[in-house]
């Protein structure tokens, strides 16, 4: 660089100082302060800016904004998807508890049921079974009462033939009423 | 500053400022206003790169993005949200201005840091432009859209009545001010740090100082890295609140 500019000294010497912006220039120390450059920049500048503007503008900043909001959209929808299928799942999960608790509910109802008719069966039998033995209970005292009363009526039957053969044997006579009677007598005690 | 360099040594040379020298590309000394030169040579490839970084990557238009799409959406929202948190929504119909002069100069100012290469930021020229661009657009925008309500920004309501002559004086002078410093700030930076980048490479050609100097231009250069990129930041936030100003210009 350095080397050039010496060309250029040397060239705008050689022009006898035709260029009077460029040796101002070196003169001054700052490339900056030179008016000379100033048309060219500005012309140059504006050009690059309005360039810079119409494609900024036109293609790049529509572009990223619809691919920004495209991606704000598409994930957007994703939440909301992802919330519905959240909600989905709460939904089967409670319809699922739903169920488990009806079918608990009815496999009690079940239970008791049956143990219900089978109480119910049970309490028949016995009832049943209760009659049937007070039943024969009181047969049994019957035939009892019977067997005890003709168990009386034999001893007496017997006691007054013993009487009466014991009196024959002794040589009395005896009429049979008075034995009887006599029998009867030692009987009730 | 190159005169005194010239006359320092016999065999110690600095050209410092020799790299904002403006020359026409195709040769020759003398240039009028529409000659290619360098500094059209550097603003075109500005253009191609402001291509190649936002237009050819999004081509795609991919939903998840590739690098390349990366880098042109982070560009796009920086600059969106910037004046969106400045201005408010209504400034958001300036963006492409906005984009076209953020991408301007950052393109300007990373491109010149290329050994060689021609930095169109360095020049008050062209900063001056952007910069007056800026304060017409926004005075004029101001009295379009609010009418004389906008010599408001100028009375401080919120003061006390008898500051309020010699603020507003103040205030105007700050105003007109602006795109002096708005212009200055930038090619100021721009050009001192490459001058700076340049007296180091110089002293470099003395062997006994050439590894601190090149240390130096190391250092330096990372720090124009970042200078590069905060410059063309404050440019645009800068931008953006005097872009407030002229749409909202009560304090």
């Amino acid at each position: 660089m350095a080397t050039e500019t010496h060309g250029a000294a040397a060239l705008d010497a050689a022009h006898g100082g035709a260029d009077m912006a460029s040796v101002a220039a070196e003169s001054a120390g700052m490339p900056q302060l030179d008016p000379a450059v100033f048309p060219n920049l500005i012309f140059w500048l504006i050009v690059a800016l309005i360039a810079l503007y119409l494609i900024l503008s036109r293609v790049a900043l529509p572009r990223i904004a619809g691919i920004l909001s495209e991606r704000h959209g598409t994930i957007a929808n994703d939440l909301a998807a992802a919330e519905d299928l959240k909600a989905k799942a709460a939904e089967a999960d409670a319809a699922y508890n739903q169920a488990l608790a009806d079918a608990r509910a009815e496999a009690q109802k079940i239970a008791a049921d049956t143990r219900a008719e089978i109480q119910a069966d049970l309490d028949e039998a016995i009832a049943q079974a209760d009659a049937e033995i007070s039943e024969r209970a009181a047969q049994s005292e019957k035939a009892i009462a019977e067997i005890r009363a003709s168990a009386v009526e034999s001893v007496r039957e017997v006691a007054t033939a013993t009487a009466a053969e014991l009196v024959a044997a002794l040589g009395a006579s005896a009429d049979d009423a008075v034995i009887a009677k006599a029998v009867e007598d030692r009987m009730k005690g | 500053m190159a005169t005194d360099a010239h006359t320092e040594g016999s065999g110690l040379s600095f050209h410092p400022m020799d790299q904002f020298i403006v020359k026409p590309i195709f040769g020759g000394d003398e240039f009028s206003w529409y000659t290619p030169t360098n500094a059209t040579l550097w603003m075109a490839i500005g253009i191609l790169a402001v291509v190649a970084l936002l237009v050819l990557p999004t081509a795609r238009r991919a939903l998840v993005p590739t690098r390349g799409q990366s880098i042109a959406e982070l560009a796009y929202v920086f600059v969106h949200k910037m004046i969106e948190d400045v201005t408010g929504k209504d400034g958001l119909k300036y963006f492409p201005y906005i984009m076209t002069l953020f991408m301007f100069i950052v393109i300007s100012n990373f491109l010149g840091l290329i050994p060689m290469a021609f930095t169109p930021t360095s020049h008050v020229a062209v900063t001056g432009v952007l910069a007056l661009a800026v304060f017409l657009t926004v005075t004029v925008l101001g009295f379009v859209l609010n009418g004389t309500k906008f010599l408001g920004l100028f009375w401080v309501a919120s003061a006390p009545l008898a500051l309020r002559p010699i603020l507003a004086i103040i205030e105007l002078i700050s105003y007109f001010v602006r795109p002096i410093t708005h212009s200055v700030r930038l090619g100021g930076n721009m050009m001192a740090g490459h001058a700076v980048i340049k007296v180091f490479a110089g002293f470099a050609q003395v062997a006994a100082v050439s590894p601190i100097a090149i240390a130096g231009v190391v250092a330096i250069y990372g720090l124009e890295v970042m200078v590069a990129f905060i410059q063309a930041y404050v440019f645009t936030i800068l931008t953006c609140v005097y872009l407030k100003d002229a749409l909202h210009p009560s304090h």
